[in-house]
């Protein structure tokens, strides 16, 4: 019944490339899209339940410190209010992606200004709100707290990378950088906010969601109410969006369950947006050092990157800025260290491409002026520091698609590899310049199940705990399953996001589609193989298109081979010997144009292109929205894109989206993406790798790089805001 | 007189707080219009009060008595979608779907606003009759956010189908 495939070896047999359906790749439109534009698809708030109670989170005014008692008298009396709930059960914090394990509780003791610390319920929303804001509370403030990570005590993180003599290659180097750089912290800002229904039937607990890793979630979820994990259900179908923040069960999930267990009736939890911005993750702050040092011809002799990141104390998170370039470029005398600083800010964890986000913009950034040092136009830089072998463990590459991503790239996006030269184009008050930057994301992989039944009717059933953040894995499981059993995508129904479904790792890390989709291609691998025993056929005889199978000369509706009945196979993938034995990444060029405006410092970006080598393509056209939606991504952390603290009680200020600036259509041209062909076998069983992160990593660089290219500013502190450009901008 | 959503009359509520946004959702039971900030930043919330779009988060549902309002529900069906839903769809214009809602809203009063001749922030000439470019198109739906970042392909499917009906 359960197939397993271990991933060993490299799996080069392409077999999607020889199967004869024909939609694997294809640009089909998003299966549940008609759902999602008349307003059908039912998100986690959405569902309505008999008797449902409303929840509203109250939350701390305060850093650090221990609330002493809440005074339930304060608002029992307001209309409709039903309970206070200060459970210890209840979660101080957002679990970490793949924690496994409830997250801090005790909700009394208080590490960040905003941290939930009760629930009110209420017959209706607008009575819970009120409760909430009027809910007296006794605490006590620390007087330690710590907001400024430069200030604050840090550790060094485990792995960091040692290697030569780095200084004395700075020295002997003809030319060199070092440089050093700040990026602010970044809020996911998922449209939709987290939100939880709790249900309890005195022996199940069920909970629609807004959560990306259900495998982890019920586990996290069991743990922190003290139930056994078959007696938990979460259901997340559909999720407004997720970029890292739902990696983890958040406090509306436990908040929700404690009161529905108490209650015993249906609780619904919505926190609001600035609960979210206050509660869930940051990406942390950094500042980084780069120090890169290059021979005559251009090559990399040495290649330093430390950072500073931060986090609370005991969050085990730490921003992963350096880990593209443990081997984006070659150079080998090299430092890669991260210090983690510990501070009274929440939680600091994964937010779209954690590490790469803010470490590649920086490199790239760095790469920019060792070009201009260096008299080499910056896109050669690149291509000849693409390394042989992994630059400090010495392990083979898998598929990488670097150099080919930036010729095709600059091809794509009219490069000009002539002399680069600040302040030679403009427009009026314009200035106008272009950039370039590479594009690395590690591949990662988890393991995952997925069941997939042939019916006797032809049509195919998909069902996994996997889930759809926006990224298109309804899509792309469909197309997989029709591809291998040789039928339209429509004739395959995806269910998704239940926990009663085999299990995957979710969505996270960009592995999701290489995980869940190989657990799809490894159970319809083993269906075909048992309609080939049915047939008496070879399995490599056997083609499936259609719903004729067909094998040596014959023919026969598959139909009629079930025969009335349906076949279930589990696939099962396991992540083997090759994440040890190759290093494997996604990789991409970004190439941008911007104009600065002469006067005001304001940066528009103008066009920008994409490239990127994914391994197979499973849907052209929900892969090449993941890019357009990364590339957005880079114009808001390249320009706008800023948490800001304030330095005396820690509170997050800007905590709505009418402060915290994401990009808005007209802050958005025209962008091209182009997919570079590729199969990478020891990514995954399908050949493909990650794709949702990799759209934001350096496109960040390649945006600076135009700003300098442009006005002549030579910024090192992201977000480049209007201020600082004009501060950085040359006198005439 | 009560309130009217997609041609479906419903009494006011009993509580004068209830968001226009909430009664939507919560009381009249169409939770195709979605909550992303409550605070009219984002957009999400965005139907047509009598024709005219507007972030419901930002009413009152008591301030409607005797208003039309029309809902993504309202615009079309699973079987019969809009233009701009089948457009949206064909074009990828969205991806988790959250604010695709108000997306298409916001998209269908701008098409109107355009044939009026009212001027944004992108109108050259404010004197003349408003063209389709892509930066009116951009102007006019800025207060729509997407995080996911369908932007260039939302543009896409409202270029395709304005061009249709302007």
């Amino acid at each position: 019944m359960t197939a397993l495939f271990k991933h060993d070896k490299p799996d080069n047999r392409n077999v999607l490339d020889h199967t004869a359906q024909g939609i694997i790749g294809q640009p089909l439109t998003r299966p549940e899209g008609i759902l999602k534009v008349t307003g059908n698809a039912t998100y986690a708030a959405e569902y309505a339940f008999d008797e449902c109670l409303e929840g509203v989170l109250v939350t701390a005014p305060f850093a650090k410190g221990q609330v002493n008692s809440i005074d339930e008298k304060s608002v029992s009396s307001m209309p409709g209010v039903i309970k206070v709930i200060t459970d210890k059960r209840l979660t101080a914090r957002a679990a970490q992606g793949t924690a496994n394990e409830a997250p801090k509780q005790n909700v009394c003791e208080v590490h960040y200004w905003g941290q939930p610390i009760a629930l009110v319920v209420a017959e209706t929303f607008e009575q819970a709100r009120d409760a909430a804001k009027h809910l007296k509370f006794d605490y006590t403030e620390d007087t330690d707290a710590i907001f400024d990570p430069e200030a604050a005590d840090s550790e060094t993180e485990d792995g960091a990378t040692q290697q030569g003599d780095l200084a004395h290659a700075m020295k002997q180097a003809d030319a060199s950088v070092d440089l050093h750089y700040s990026t602010e912290g970044h809020a996911s800002a998922a449209m939709e906010p987290h939100a939880s229904i709790a249900q309890w039937d005195g022996d199940t607990l069920t909970v629609h969601a807004s959560l990306q890793m259900l495998n982890y979630n019920i586990t996290e979820l069991a743990d922190a109410m003290g139930l056994k994990e078959g007696k938990v259900r979460l259901l997340s179908p559909f999720v407004g969006g997720g970029f890292g923040s739902k990696l983890g069960v958040s406090q509306d999930v436990v908040a929700a369950s404690v009161a529905a267990m108490e209650l015993g009736r249906p609780v619904r939890v919505v926190m609001s947006r600035q609960q979210v911005f206050q509660t869930i993750m940051r990406r942390s702050e950094t500042t980084q050092r780069l120090r890169l040092a290059a021979d005559a011809d251009g090559k990399l002799t040495g290649f330093g990157h430390e950072a500073l990141v931060s986090n609370l104390p005991n969050e085990e998170f730490a921003e992963p800025v350096t880990q593209s370039s443990e081997f984006l470029y070659g150079g080998e005398n090299r430092v890669l260290q991260i210090e983690v600083a510990r501070i009274n800010r929440m939680t600091a964890g994964s937010v779209r491409a954690p590490g790469e986000a803010v470490g590649m913009p920086a490199l790239e950034a760095a790469m920019d002026e060792l070009a201009e040092k260096a008299g080499i136009d910056p896109v050669e830089l690149r291509l000849r520091n693409i390394p042989e072998v992994h630059p400090s463990e010495g392990t083979p590459f898998s598929s990488r698609k670097l150099a080919e991503c930036l010729k095709e790239g600059a091809a794509k996006f009219g490069w000009d590899s002539g002399p680069r030269t600040p302040r030679m184009q403009r427009e009026g008050e314009w200035w106008i310049g272009t950039g370039v930057a590479s594009a690395a994301r590690v591949h990662n992989v988890g393991e995952a199940k997925a069941r997939v039944t042939l019916q006797a009717d032809g049509t195919a059933l998909v069902q996994t705990d996997m889930t759809d953040i926006g990224t298109g894995t309804y899509a792309i499981l469909g197309q997989i399953a029709g591809e291998m059993l040789g039928m339209s995508r429509d004739d395959v129904l995806v269910e998704l996001g239940d926990t009663k479904h085999p299990r995957g790792p979710g969505s996270g890390g960009s592995w999701g589609a290489a995980s869940s989709g190989s657990a799809v291609f490894v159970a319809c691998e083993a269906i075909a193989e048992e309609i080939a025993s049915l047939l008496g056929a070879a399995k490599d005889d056997l083609t499936l298109k259609d719903g004729i199978a067909s094998w040596g000369g014959q023919t026969r509706p598959v139909t009629e081979i079930l025969d009335g009945k349906a076949i279930t196979k589990i696939g099962h993938y396991e992540p083997g010997d090759t994440e040890d034995d190759y290093a494997a990444s996604s990789y991409g060029a970004f190439f941008a144009e911007v104009a600065v405006n002469q006067w005001t410092g304001e940066t528009r970006v103008r066009r920008m292109t994409g490239a990127f080598g994914i391994g197979r393509v499973l849907n052209e056209k929900t892969a090449r929205s993941q890019c357009l939606g990364g590339m957005v991504w880079c114009i808001g952390s390249a320009l706008t894109e800023s948490l800001l603290f304030d330095p005396v009680d820690g509170h997050l200020v800007n905590c709505d989206l009418a402060e915290y600036h994401v990009p808005v259509h007209r802050d958005v041209p025209d962008m091209d993406v182009i997919l570079v062909e590729e199969r990478d076998g020891a990514a995954s069983p399908i050949q493909a790798k990650g794709v949702g992160e990799l759209g934001m990593c350096g496109g960040a660089g390649a945006i600076a790089n135009a700003i300098y290219n442009a006005c002549g500013a030579r910024l090192h502190d992201f977000p480049m805001t209007p201020d600082r450009v004009l501060a950085a901008m040359p006198a005439d | 007189m009560p309130i009217s959503i997609n041609h479906q009359p419903y009494d006011l509520p009993d509580d004068p707080r209830v968001s226009l946004l909430d009664f939507i959702r919560h009381d009249a039971g169409q939770s195709g219009t979605k909550k992303g900030c409550d605070h009219g930043q984002c957009g999400a919330c965005t139907v047509l009060v009598n024709g005219v779009r507007i972030n419901s988060c930002l009413s009152l549902a008591v301030m409607h008595d005797g208003d039309e309002v029309t809902t993504i529900e309202g615009l079309g069906t699973i079987d019969q979608p809009s233009a701009l839903q089948k457009a949206f769809l064909e074009h990828d214009g969205f991806q988790c779907g959250y604010c695709t809602p108000g997306q298409i809203c916001s998209a269908t009063a701008l098409i109107e606003e355009i044939r009026a001749g009212w001027p944004s922030d992108a109108t050259g000439d404010v004197e003349q009759a408003p063209k389709l470019t892509d930066e009116e198109i951009r102007e006019r739906m800025s207060g729509n956010l997407c995080r996911c970042g369908a932007y260039p392909n939302i543009i896409a499917a409202i270029r395709e189908v304005a061009e249709t009906e302007l």
